[in-house]
């Protein structure tokens, strides 16, 4: 009964996979173009031809690129980031550590702004072309438009500067109390919050004024449902796919678009980590995090797309 | 006075009921138009009114204003809306939500559209039940079953657990009457429920509804376009026009003893008498063992379709939805291209894609829509529509083109002042003119119209046949008319093709064709195709060989 969604979700996954190793030969190469290799970037200065080749055996760059490609994509499954070159540490366990704090700031993040995001977007819509609507639309907008550092640093200036509430440093360590953590990452959570607010708000509102010309709509008006439950129990149901759509986007966003609100608030995050490294120019670091962060992209977007096809009742309930 | 009304048995008493809505038109300042002008109407508890009339004559305007309810911008600016002793108009938005799905409910044209996608059937049946707390969920679902039984659905302990995708367009609407039943109400507004049915299928609905109406004593108003239909199942009619009233009077004495000239010209039979003409001795155009699917399916839309058309003579093919009929046009022209079988044209055969088609084969071969309106680029005027088969196939431009369309817009019954109008500013008949110009204008052989006159009033599309016959005598054009309507097909063919589930089944000149002995498909089609007469209904019913496929 379920096997058109079973062949669907299946489809789904696999080209997610192949899309996977698709942008993971893109970042090798793209790495690979840069000037300079990480023989070169090892040694800096004081590179001598001898030294350099000696040191390019002992790095096994002497290989063909696919070789190496290979030999690193086998790493990566293995869970072998490599090394980092600029401190000798192992990628993976500084990774691990920076990638939880990342995915935790985007999970309370999230936790406000996508239900925030939909029942504003419901409201907006019960109340449509008045001043309720026009309000909410206005204020996303704007929150919208303002560049994310000038959000945190407003946020830092009155917060943390002017009434002293929130720290405007989140500084995060192993084994802090939940609750010390929760204030470290109010102000860089709500930032966040700011800035995908609008676009799932306004998503959700423009997926159920759609919805609202349906004939099933006016049927449920002609029952005597009120304007709200209009909304919730017979438009926002079938809007729901456009609207997860664009949530997976901005969860995509809340992890791999936190560089700079990650930078403002000095947070130990993925984007800091890259931030950093890429000005060290630290390959086998930028490679690993950009690796992550497609694998992030990626696998939200299928959840999206699966999503989007469960809750779809043609599909989920075939003739 | 309101408690002495209600005993008197009056249940809705709609007076002096004035309807306005705020029209935007193009280029101009937004303006008030009034719908409905001073209508009244009384209705008693257990009785069916029937409201006719051609679109635009504010039918479903009203049936709603019993609700309270206004479509778009449409709002109640005057009269009285009584129901049960007191004015609803009175009674706020409150009111009007206490008395939707629990006094009056409402049945629509296309339950297809009308029931939610995303939620299974007996949810959306007892619904308004549960949200006025008229029964608990036990009770409502026991009822809405027993609704089912007497609606002759199919497992109808079962078939509330379905969702609206997997039930069909006639289930769907019976399930819809029992979903306005459910909550006992005193009202029912019936909305076209079987406009958009198949004949064959209407039959059996409007018999279901009929039947729940008599046995639940509910009082209905029956909004339809059709006075045979409505003729089956009302006490009562109310002729409007226009947004005025017309005529209102017993079921019979409408349909026996108009006593308007509009409502005589709605109920006199709008046959046209066409003598067949004999088949020639070489068709031009035959298709031969056609056969076809979508995609790489499997079902056979089309299977083993052999059909002949003559120079200057009509061909209809007439069938329920889904039966082929629009597939075989499109096979003819290359739109689906046959998996097996050929199409010959002149004794040669044609290509089977379009794309391999050369330009004058394309001339030769034109085609008609049922809906006019999206067949024409809105942002084209009239004359650049008609035009453009002029410059395509003949390259004629500039003054002579124009002369050319002011000759076609005359054949068409059209003036001159047309040519600089666009679409929108049209009438639906007008609009089928300029396609049917279009059409024209190549000069083709032979014309496909697919159910052209479908979406138009009765008197516009009585006009359009009329002009279709003429045009046909004056150009010696060839029709291939695909229309699920008998009435139209008696006007127009001189052969008849019968099809069902992709296959012609009965083929032959139109005397012979229509002439018993009937197979069972062509006897089901014949007696389904509802006659004004009382009682017809029950007759029908009782005289039939075989169930319609759309239950």
């Amino acid at each position: 009964m379920s096997s058109p969604i079973v062949k669907l979700v299946a489809q789904r996954v696999a080209l997610g996979i192949v899309l996977l190793l698709a942008v993971s030969v893109l970042i090798f190469a793209g790495t690979q173009i840069l000037p300079g290799d990480v023989a070169q970037a090892i040694l800096g200065q004081s590179a001598t031809p001898e030294s350099l080749a000696n040191l390019r055996e002992q790095l096994g760059l002497n290989q063909p690129a696919y070789v190496r490609y290979f030999q690193w994509l086998g790493g990566v499954l293995t869970g072998d980031l490599g090394t980092a070159m600029s401190s000798g540490q192992d990628i993976a366990t500084s990774i691990k550590g920076r990638l939880w704090n990342t995915l935790f700031l985007a999970f309370w993040a999230a936790i406000v702004a996508v239900p925030l995001a939909i029942i504003l977007g419901l409201i907006a819509v019960r109340y449509r072309n008045g001043w309720v609507d026009k309000l909410i639309s206005g204020l996303a907008l704007a929150s919208t438009s303002f560049p994310e550092f000038f959000i945190g640093y407003v946020l830092v200036y009155f917060f943390a500067v002017k009434w002293q509430i929130f720290p405007g440093i989140s500084t995060v360590y192993d084994g802090m109390p939940f609750g010390e953590r929760m204030q470290a990452i109010a102000l860089p959570a709500t930032a966040l919050t700011l800035v995908v607010l609008a676009h799932m708000m306004r998503m959700t509102r423009a997926a159920i004024l759609n919805v609202m010309q349906s004939a099933y709509v006016e049927t449920a008006e002609l029952k005597g449902l009120s304007a709200f439950n209009v909304i919730r129990k017979h438009a926002f149901p079938n809007a729901i796919a456009p609207i997860i759509n664009v949530v997976m986007l901005n969860l995509a966003y809340l992890i791999v678009g936190v560089v700079v609100v990650e930078v403002i608030f000095v947070y130990p995050g993925m984007g800091q980590y890259l931030v950093d490294h890429v000005t060290k120019r630290d390959v086998p670091v930028v490679q690993a995090v950009g690796l992550i962060f497609a694998a992030v992209y990626i696998s939200l977007n299928i959840i999206a797309d699966i999503a989007a096809i469960i809750a779809n009742p043609r599909l989920r309930h075939p003739k | 006075m309101a408690d002495s009304k209600a005993k008197s048995g009056i249940l809705l008493d709609i007076r002096n009921l004035r309807i306005e809505a705020t029209v935007f038109p193009p280029g101009e300042a937004p303006k008030n138009i009034v719908l409905v002008h001073d209508v009244s109407l009384t209705l008693e508890k257990g009785k069916v009114l029937g409201l006719i009339g051609e679109s635009g004559a504010g039918k479903s305007t009203i049936g709603l204003s019993s609700m309270g309810y206004g479509r778009g911008g449409v709002r109640i600016t005057g009269g009285e809306v009584i129901l049960n002793g007191r004015d609803i108009l009175k009674g706020g938005k409150e009111g009007f939500r206490k008395l939707r799905g629990r006094e009056v409910c409402y049945v629509a044209q296309s339950a297809a559209a009308a029931f939610n996608p995303a939620h299974r059937l007996m949810d959306q049946v007892v619904e308004a039940t549960l949200l006025h707390g008229t029964a608990t969920r036990a009770e409502a679902e026991k009822r809405a079953v027993a609704l089912f039984k007497k609606l002759s659905l199919p497992n109808p302990e079962t078939i509330g657990e379905r969702f609206p995708h997997q039930v069909s367009g006639g289930q769907l609407q019976r399930v819809m009457t029992a979903m306005a039943l459910c909550s006992e109400p005193d009202l029912i507004v019936f909305d076209e429920p079987t406009t958009a049915l198949d004949v064959t299928t209407q039959i059996d609905v409007l018999a279901a509804i009929k039947d729940a109406i008599r046995d639940t004593h509910v009082a209905a108003l029956y909004i339809t376009h059709d006075l045979a239909v409505v003729a089956q199942v009302s006490d009562e009619i109310m002729v409007l026009r226009h947004g005025r009233l017309v005529e209102w009077g017993g079921t019979r004495q409408i349909i026996k003893e108009p006593r308007q000239e509009y409502t005589n010209a709605l109920v006199s039979v709008h046959e046209i008498e066409h003598q067949e003409q004999k088949p020639g001795t070489t068709p031009f155009l035959s298709v031969k063992n056609v056969t076809a699917a979508y995609g790489r399916s499997h079902i056979k839309v089309l299977k083993n379709v052999s059909v002949d058309i003559y120079p200057g003579q009509t061909l209809a093919v007439v069938g329920e939805s889904g039966s082929g009929k629009s597939t075989l046009a499109r096979a003819i022209t290359g739109l689906l291209p046959p998996e097996e079988g050929t199409v010959t044209f002149d004794g040669r055969p044609l290509a089977n894609k379009l794309a391999d088609r050369p330009k004058e084969d394309l001339r030769q071969l034109q085609m008609i829509y049922q809906m006019a309106d999206v067949a024409m680029n809105p942002r084209q005027t009239v004359g650049t529509i008609i035009g453009r088969p002029l410059e395509f196939y003949f390259g004629i431009r500039g003054r002579e083109r124009d002369r050319r369309v002011a000759d076609l817009l005359d054949k068409i019954e059209m003036g001159k002042g047309f040519i600089d109008r666009y679409p929108a500013e049209l009438s639906g008949g007008q609009k089928q003119r300029v396609c049917i110009a279009r059409s024209l204008a190549a000069k083709p052989k032979l014309i496909i119209c697919d159910e052209v006159t479908s979406a138009l009033d009765p008197l516009v599309a009585h006009g359009i046949l009329e002009l279709l016959l003429e045009l046909q005598k004056e150009e010696s054009v060839a029709y291939l008319f695909i229309t699920h309507d008998l009435a139209t097909v008696k006007s127009i063919a001189d052969s008849i093709a019968v099809m069902y589930r992709g296959e012609v089944v009965r083929y032959g000149a139109k005397s012979k064709v229509l002439t018993p002995p009937f197979d069972a498909y062509t006897d089901l089609l014949l007696s389904s195709v509802p006659e004004m007469e009382i009682g017809w209904l029950e007759k029908a019913i009782k005289g039939r060989r075989m169930a319609s496929a759309g239950n």
